[in-house]
């Protein structure tokens, strides 16, 4: 089965729920055996099978678990974890690199900040840097226009930057910067 | 920072996303090359999304695989085959 990985991985970052996320796989590809006939040879395929996915999704999941957007999203400055690991690291006088700290985040810390963002920012995320698909292949899947999806990965990768720090400061990965300056 | 970093650094995600014209890309690129404190910016960034697509996997299960399939053969097998 083509993509099954992917759009399992997706599925599962969507639902949230492994057997949800399996369902949802499921009709995915029964929805797309039926509507073969309309896939246009020579597009993309793998845009097109998610398309279906994430439509089967809004449909069938998200009426029943919305959830309430996150307003504080906006506030949130551009590269906030590099910056703020910035300052953590001046205070603390230690000069581990920032790219350290990146490789001692777990799986399921990295899964759990994606999963935390607000549905349009976790699928936007999720298309353009889990599955590496362009602005304009993401606005075909999401039938969302091109500025939208810019405005929805920006905030959608700073909210995640901002909820990898907390989880870096809760381990101790990251020096509490206020309490380390007049050392 | 200077009023060029602040441009470069307004561009950078669609430079990453290489979404940026020819042109454009290469002011980034110059900028970058010459400008260290831009460069460790742009180079967290990199290491970033390579962190987050690698932890971003799961193994699709068997069960899964095979249910799929099964799934389409019956579809298959009722003679609800591919529309036309």
């Amino acid at each position: 089965m083509p993509f099954m990985d992917s759009l399992y991985n997706a599925a599962l970052r969507m639902t949230r729920n492994p057997a949800d996320a399996e369902d949802l796989v499921q009709e995915t590809y029964l929805k797309a055996y039926r509507a073969f006939a309309r896939f246009e040879e020579g597009t993309n395929l793998k845009a097109w099978l998610y398309r279906i996915l994430t439509n089967t999704y809004i449909n069938a999941y998200r009426a029943k678990k919305r959830r309430p957007e996150e307003s504080d999203i906006d506030d949130v400055e551009s590269f906030y974890l590099y910056r703020r690991l910035g300052d953590a690291e001046r205070a603390s006088a230690s000069r581990s690199a920032e790219d350290q700290v990146l490789d001692r985040f777990t799986e399921s810390e990295i899964k759990d900040a994606v999963e935390a963002l607000p549905e349009q920012f976790r699928m936007a995320v999720l298309l353009g840097d889990v599955e590496g698909f362009s602005y304009k292949e993401i606005a075909e899947i999401l039938d969302i226009p091109m500025g939208t999806v810019m405005s929805r990965l920006h905030r959608g990768r700073r909210a995640l930057q901002k909820r990898l720090f907390e989880f870096g400061r809760q381990r101790g990965l990251v020096a509490a910067a206020e309490s380390t300056t007049d050392g | 920072m200077s009023e060029h970093c602040r441009e470069v650094v307004e561009l950078l995600y669609q430079y990453l996303d290489h979404e940026l014209a020819e042109e454009h890309r290469i002011v980034i690129r110059r900028h970058l090359a010459d400008c260290p404190p831009c460069f460790d910016v742009f180079d967290f960034e990199v290491e970033l999304r390579v962190v987050i697509a690698q932890k971003c996997r799961e193994r699709v299960p068997d069960t899964l695989v095979s249910r799929v399939a099964e799934a389409l053969r019956q579809v298959e097998a009722q003679g609800a085959g591919p529309e036309e």
